[in-house]
């Protein structure tokens, strides 16, 4: 291995760097400045102003949609894990080869397939005359009205999510030292007490890393809130959408995608620390 | 079905079957919105629901009539395909200076490199338009181009990455005592060996670009991408022209999805086989 680059390293490692310097990171540092600029007369410019932060931190909806957003995310992120696990699990313990690279062959196809068709799809299940109610009716029960609800913004998340946590879940399932788990059963540990008191913390850093994903995704995701939630109650990313496609309000919409970004750092620093904790990583 | 030990482990079938009950209805749930569609893009009632009513390719031609289909069907297939080859050269060339080299600053590089798929895309899309519009170039297809390689070019590295750690280290060096010129092994070395990973980034990265609506909504301006049309559609009435062109953009995204993992898993079987030779 060379230790400096020379013209021929440069040329492969240069490209990348530089599309990100300028197109990934300089946007985002752009957001920064963005965000105390000030809007006179639906245009915008260059100042130093606090007035964007001050004024969105002062309403009453911002921490609401706030609240609201970070609840929904987190709620996602335990349903989902808890919902993948046994699924994970049953692929990476119970099938054979095989079997298994067929269930990830077909779970790696849905989480690069249009998430937003796969949202409006559900529509079709959970409208007031759709297939669920329909379904529902021939039982003699409903119709119940479930689009337009939470319930229906979490089916969203868990479509979005769903198909990644199995994945990250089970390839950290599959890398368990399965003498770990003969030792538990030669010592009469029960199934669940192995899946609890074995493998669960064996596994610990994929599947606190799966659920970091799901909550990040949930957490900036609009397509769920607003066509399968309704709208109500606001997200965050409703509140972007909103504030920049309506009436020129882009620095009020960069103090919120920071406060958004800010948040995932935060939530990203605190499960990857409680993700290796007593390890020497 | 089971190996050995798996068999110590199994001791209960009825957990088994439960089991493996649970992972058909975790994959119905999954894939019951890809089938619902399909279905219903076939299906002639103007409202989509049980029971069916008669086969019908009336959606179909209702979408093929409709000239803003087909103008964002040209601009998806553009982006997607410009957007995958410069992703694909970009995230080869990250992943090769990841496999070679060691530099100072090396973790920050691949942080740059695979970070971007991890920032929500709604803050993205706000950013690029921010950015792009002072740099007077949003509201166009070049736009939606340059976002996209942004989040595409992560998983092109990934992906070759993954390959270029399954090549023997020595076969550059080998080359190199050949008398090859460093450019010469990687034509005739690196590359060659790399190439399902490269055809399969280039698959993946075109099927993200195809999918991504949300950075495209709020920098394409009047040139959108077909999933942004779908948005607009979804925002207007409900119809199922949607299904119709929700069926159309499943195809071919899972088409482009199922041809990379073929291509990266034509590899492994090979790999695995001639393992099994040597045994």
């Amino acid at each position: 291995m060379r230790r400096h680059l020379s013209l021929y390293g440069l040329t492969f490692s240069l490209p990348l760097l530089i599309w990100q310097l300028v197109f990934f990171v300089f946007p985002l540092c752009f957001l920064v400045a963005l965000s105390f600029w000030t809007v006179r007369n639906f245009a915008m410019r260059p100042d130093f102003d606090t007035v964007n932060w001050v004024t969105m931190y002062g309403r009453k909806v911002f921490w609401q949609a706030y609240a609201t957003t970070f609840a929904l995310a987190a709620v996602a992120s335990v349903l989902t894990s808890v919902l993948a696990f046994p699924c994970s699990y049953a692929i990476a313990f119970k099938m054979s080869d095989r079997a298994r690279r067929w269930a990830v062959f077909l779970m790696v196809i849905p989480f690069f397939t249009s998430y937003l068709v796969r949202v409006y799809s559900w529509q079709i299940f959970l409208s007031d005359a759709g297939i669920l109610n329909v379904l529902f009716g021939w039982v003699g029960l409903g119709p119940y009205g479930m689009l337009n609800t939470v319930g229906a913004t979490m089916i969203g998340y868990l479509t979005l999510s769903f198909p990644l946590v199995v994945l990250l879940q089970l390839f950290s399932l599959v890398f368990i030292d399965r003498t770990l788990i003969e030792a538990a059963h030669n010592l009469r540990c029960g199934r669940l007490r192995t899946v609890f008191a074995v493998i669960i913390p064996s596994a610990r850093v994929g599947l606190v890393i799966a659920a970091l994903f799901c909550f990040i995704l949930s957490f900036g995701d609009f397509v769920s809130p607003v066509y399968l939630g309704g709208g109500d109650p606001t997200t965050l990313s409703i509140l972007i959408t909103d504030t920049t496609k309506s009436g020129q309000q882009w620095p009020r919409a960069a103090v919120i995608a920071l406060t958004m970004i800010g948040t995932l750092m935060v939530v990203a620093f605190l499960s990857v620390r409680f993700a290796y904790k007593g390890r020497n990583a | 079905m089971s190996d050995d030990g798996a068999q110590d482990i199994n001791r209960s079938r009825a957990v088994d079957w439960a089991l493996r009950a649970y992972v058909v209805a975790a994959y119905a749930f999954v894939f019951a919105p890809i089938l619902a569609s399909f279905v219903f893009s076939f299906n002639s009632d103007r409202f989509p629901s049980l029971p069916l009513g008669q086969f019908s390719l009336d959606w179909y031609r209702a979408v093929a009539a409709d000239p803003l289909v087909w103008e964002g069907l040209r601009n998806t297939l553009l982006v997607g395909v410009v957007a995958g080859v410069i992703s694909t050269a970009l995230g080869f060339g990250a992943a090769y200076t990841d496999y070679r080299y060691q530099f100072f600053g090396k973790q920050v590089y691949l942080a740059l490199a695979l970070l971007p798929p991890t920032i929500p895309v709604i803050i993205m899309g706000l950013a690029m338009l921010a950015f792009l519009s002072r740099m007077d170039l949003s509201g166009n297809a070049l736009s939606v181009i340059i976002s996209h390689v942004v989040i595409c070019a992560p998983f092109a590295m990934a992906i070759v990455r993954l390959r270029l750690s399954q090549m023997d280290p020595a076969l550059e060096p080998a080359a190199w005592n050949l008398g090859a010129s460093e450019w010469q092994t990687m034509r005739h070395v690196v590359m060659p060996f790399t190439r399902p990973a490269i055809l399969g980034a280039l698959f993946i990265t075109m099927a993200v670009s195809f999918d991504e609506f949300a950075i495209a909504w709020f920098v394409s301006g009047l040139n959108e991408t077909l999933p942004v049309k779908v948005l607009g559609f979804l925002q207007g009435q409900v119809s199922p022209r949607i299904n119709a062109i929700g069926s159309f953009v499943f195809v071919t995204s899972m088409t482009l999805v199922i041809l990379a993992q073929v291509l990266l898993a034509g590899r492994d079987t090979t790999a695995r086989r001639a393992s099994g030779e040597q045994e």
